[in-house]
């Protein structure tokens, strides 16, 4: 039977702030263990919690770019359930006033655009997290609180995608948005962008939605993937043999790429949600919200179009180009400096691009800037230097972070533009080829460009390669 | 007794049956060094404690300490705190950096918080000498003191009497003079009932005018410190050292804290004060309807009028109250599950057995139904029944005091519809147990202000109390109003007959 897959995915992203939610610790991530915390994040008793104005700010600021309706009166909600790294044994969240409901999020999937609806943006504190030791038999695990308190983002998209495809652009779009709006680092290595996806699957042409299975642990992008390939799968063949789904909550296993009943509906937990009485109601009025309305950056997929018609490039580097905020930012700094749209999109998409993957650069504190990028350009624009010679050069700045009219001073890399100089080489070339030239003038074109390579060869490759052409075919003549 | 040990007793008594305004002069104008002041209290403590059973902790060394930092400070003309050299005694549920903190829970048995809750450092700020930690019902849950996991506080006026609940420790250390000044916390009524009680001035100030950082949250919606003394005008003294706004309590107010001492003596002329007709009906004891009716005479004798209102949703307080609190409650001590701090059982397997173990051992059965009684009505289904509703009609019982104040200044009814009840007389049946706070109940729902003062005695020689209430942030108002009454009698003269455990 054919049947139609249903996915609705929750992101959880940590936001940028320095200090915790509710508390003046740092977030910073891999300190210690328990070296950021203080009796406000370990819930010690007496203690009370103080909303951080700018983590509150930096929700609001996601949902406005999410397209969300703010609610004008939002407060927050303790959500109770119990788990060691829990340190109240509930957790400061928002269920009956969330910060933004209804929005929506355009995004890019095989050449269309597709919208999802964001069912609600919310904000919460980070739990803790459980370390368990290693040593086989041990009957204990430790908490790490550091963790516990960070300011958390939670997205809720509804049950709008229906393939892997669409899955994975949801997920790259969410994170260019938080990326661009600047409220959270989106780190996933560091568990600063998480997803939980829910999967249901219907009859092809029916309206009714499925059973629906949540599933957790999912470390990657790749993983949501393959937990949504292998969730699809495993419920097609169970209605197939005519059974049920279950409703369910799902772990991913990682390393067996399988998922495991972590519980069922009837074990699900009753959050006994109320409203928390130790903060205020939040209001947010006009002026408030308008400044944060302001504040919203151009987001991508408008970046990309801009792109395209002010640059005139192509929709595939203008995708790769706004892909991340700091490489458009790093884009629109060289061209605001020296205007060559189409040769700095080049540097960036081949070979910034390509040294940043070898050599694992971080992206946003990249070793070159953008006016040396543009001088780079410049000198070769100017025929200092030729552009096999440039490469070189681009290469040295990324290690060295100098200017690349310095490298090319040091190493003595300027172009040999003297003719006479060049005169003098291609004279030596032609004596000791004569072979060669006289296949050249039997019509053999292509001998023309082993002799140019050999001029080349013994300049160190720096002879102007336009004046060693033009010398050369005067010498032997067309 | 011998007749030195008597001279010496009564020396003591003399000394320590001051209020804290007086001993502070006293301190100030170096009649009295605070060391020796702090000296003769706790002989006095150690020799009557054993049959009150106040403290839970005594901090006896840190207090003499402090003491003569305070006698160095004067000797030397610096200058020194508002409380300087005036021994207090601070409710078990209100941290104290260094010094135990048990909440009466066996489950924070061992618990010494590393932090001062803003009031303790008002205290310490203002040179206040901290004697002791004081008993209370478990997590504050209770009217008697008779939930304590530690030990049961007996009223001075009647060692077979409770003192009140829940702050009874503090309560009946005021009361035996074994403290000039005292902090407890006020969820439903956990300072004034006791304050009547045991015959001494108590007061709850409005939701956000005390913060509670570092108070031991049980309703967090509902819970206020507190202030216990021996006069009226002690009270002004204290809420005047503790009231103010706290940057790390979201819910307490930005409201500028008025001189509470100045003009105390404004009188009552002119003033309308109201008597809500709900609170005199069935279930009230005959001596405490007199004594109040009495209050009231004095009262239009001092120029003010009496006027009848009604509070027309008083009757649901005492069920909205347990929704809302113990709903709050169940949230609040949920912490308190071995992982971090406090209790854990011996042995388990694994966390939820560890869980369960701790929690079952280290919380008493008071506190146990209270969770159950608040995660129920906060459960999927029931939470727009109870808690919700509950919460709806919270406000109808705010609107009826908002109406009322519009007609009177201020409201007069009793504390507690009985004296104090003999200790065990209500200890299993929870329900009437939960009576006692019929009258104090309402304030906390609307977050006003109110004070108990002594107004009387029952023939039996128990000490009777009279609240007074008022619009929010009227604490010097309500202290001008009791402080009329105060100075026309002599019920907050009188003292408790002490026995001594060395007989």
């Amino acid at each position: 039977m054919e049947y139609e897959v249903v996915i609705g995915l929750e992101t959880h992203a940590e936001l940028a702030t320095i200090a915790k939610l509710f508390c003046g610790c740092s977030t910073k991530f891999g300190a210690e263990p328990n070296t950021h915390v203080c009796p406000i994040c370990l819930g010690m008793p007496g203690v009370l919690p103080v909303m951080n104005k700018k983590a509150f700010e930096y929700a609001l600021k996601a949902a406005v770019a999410l397209d969300c309706e703010i609610n004008r009166f939002t407060n927050f909600d303790r959500k109770s359930y119990y788990y060691p790294d829990l340190p109240k044994n509930y957790q400061i969240s928002q269920n009956y006033y969330n910060l933004g409901i209804d929005g929506h999020m355009d995004m890019f999937v095989n050449g269309s655009i597709k919208m999802v609806r964001i069912h609600n943006v919310h904000l919460e504190e980070e739990a803790g997290k459980l370390i368990h030791p290693e040593e086989p038999g041990a009957n204990y695990s430790l908490v790490d609180f550091n963790r516990a308190g960070v300011p958390l983002l939670e997205i809720v998209s509804y049950p709008d995608m229906r393939t892997v495809d669409e899955v994975e652009s949801y997920m790259q779009t969410v994170r260019k948005i938080l990326l661009y709006t600047e409220v959270s680092d989106c780190k996933m290595q560091e568990g600063s962008l998480r997803f939980e996806a829910s999967i249901s699957l219907r009859k092809k042409g029916t309206d009714k939605l499925g059973n629906r299975v949540e599933i957790k642990n999912l470390n990657s992008m790749k993983s949501v993937i393959k937990a949504i390939e292998y969730e699809a799968m495993r419920q097609s063949e169970l209605l197939d043999r005519g059974e049920t789904i279950d409703r369910e909550t799902r772990l991913w296993d990682e390393v067996g790429e399988k998922s495991q009943r972590m519980r069922s509906k009837e074990e699900s937990q009753d959050y006994r949600y109320f409203p928390e009485p130790d903060l205020l109601p939040v209001l947010i009025d006009e002026k408030w919200l308008s400044e944060v309305k302001n504040s919203i950056p151009e987001l991508p997929l408008a970046r990309k179009q801009r792109f395209i018609e002010a640059f005139k490039l192509s929709d595939y580097d203008a995708s790769i180009l706004t892909e991340e905020k700091v490489l458009a930012d790093f884009f629109e700094e060289c061209v605001k400096i020296l205007d060559r749209p189409k040769a700095f999109s080049n540097w960036i998409i081949n070979d910034l691009l390509r040294e940043v993957k070898d050599r694992k650069l971080d992206i946003s504190n990249l070793p070159i800037k953008p006016g040396q990028l543009a001088a780079l350009v410049e000198i070769i624009e100017k025929g200092t230097i030729s552009s096999t010679i440039a490469k070189e050069v681009f290469s040295e700045m990324i290690q060295t972070g100098k200017e690349p009219q310095k490298i090319v001073e040091e190493k003595g890399m300027a172009q040999i533009s003297d003719e006479g100089l060049i005169e003098s080489v291609i004279d030596k070339v032609i004596a000791v080829n004569p072979s060669v030239i006289e296949d050249y003038k039997k019509g053999k074109k292509n001998a023309l460009a082993f002799l140019v390579g050999q001029v080349m060869k013994e300049t160190k490759g720096k002879a102007n390669p336009k004046i060693v052409n033009e010398l050369l075919i005067q010498k032997v003549g067309s | 007794m011998n007749k030195n040990i008597q001279i010496i007793r009564e020396e003591s008594l003399r000394l320590l049956g001051h209020t804290a305004l007086q001993i502070k002069e006293k301190i100030l104008s170096r009649e009295i060094q605070a060391t020796e002041l702090v000296g003769k209290l706790f002989e006095w403590i150690k020799d009557i404690e054993p049959n009150v059973q106040a403290f839970i902790t005594v901090n006896e060394k840190e207090a003499l300490e402090k003491a003569s930092e305070v006698d160095k400070k004067i000797a030397n003309r610096q200058k020194v705190g508002l409380l300087a050299g005036i021994p207090i005694a601070v409710k078990d549920n209100i941290c104290t950096k260094n010094l135990t903190t048990t909440c009466a829970s066996k489950i924070l048995q061992n618990f010494i918080p590393p932090y001062d809750a803003f009031v303790v450092k008002r205290l310490k700020e203002e040179d206040a000498i901290i004697i002791g930690k004081t008993n209370l019902d478990e997590f504050a849950m209770g009217s008697s003191t008779e939930n304590s996991g530690y030990k049961i506080t007996r009223n001075p006026w009647n060692h077979e009497c409770v003192p009140g609940g829940s702050s009874g420790g503090s309560a009946a250390a005021v009361a035996a003079d074994f403290s000039f000044l005292a902090l407890g916390s006020d969820t439903g009524g956990s300072v004034r009932q006791p304050a009547a009680l045991c015959g001494v001035v108590g007061t709850k100030p409005t939701y956000g005018r005390v913060s509670r950082y570092g108070l031991i949250a049980f309703g967090s919606s509902l819970d206020q410190i507190g202030t216990f003394t021996k006069d009226v005008k002690d009270a002004a003294l204290l809420l005047q050292v503790i009231a103010g706004n706290d940057l790390r309590d979201s819910t307490s107010a930005q409201v500028p804290v008025p001189d509470y001492l100045h003009g105390i003596d404004s009188g009552v002329k002119g003033l309308r004060i109201g008597i809500p007709k709900e609170y005199f009906a069935g279930g009230l004891n005959t001596e405490v309807s007199k004594a109040v009716k009495d209050a009231l005479k004095l009262y239009e004798k001092l120029g003010a009028t009496v006027v009848d209102i009604s509070l027309p949703h008083t009757e649901y307080a005492v069920a909205v109250y347990y929704i809302v609190a113990n709903a709050e409650a169940s949230s609040n001590l949920a912490r308190y599950d071995g992982v971090k701090y406090g209790y854990r059982t011996g042995e388990s397997r694994g966390i939820i057995d560890m869980y369960c173990r701790t929690r079952s051992e280290g919380f008493g059965n008071e506190v146990k139904r209270r969770i159950m009684l608040g995660n129920y009505a906060l459960s999927s289904g029931y939470y727009d029944a109870y808690y919700l509703k509950a919460s709806k009609v919270r406000n109808l019982i705010k609107n009826d005091f908002d109406f009322a104040f519009g007609r009177v200044d201020c409201i007069i009814c009793p504390t507690s519809p009985v004296p104090a009840f003999k200790i065990g007389e209500r200890a299993n049946n929870p329900l009437e147990m939960y009576l006692s706070d019929i009258y104090t109940i309402p304030a906390n729902l609307a977050g006003i202000p109110g004070i108990s003062i002594p107004c009387g005695f029952s023939e039996t020689g128990l000490p009777i109390g009279m609240q007074i209430l008022a619009k929010h942030f009227e604490e010097k108002k309500i202290l001008q109003i009791a402080y009329a009454f105060e100075r026309e009698t002599d019920f907050h003269l009188k003292k408790p007959p002490l026995k001594s455990s060395s007989v």
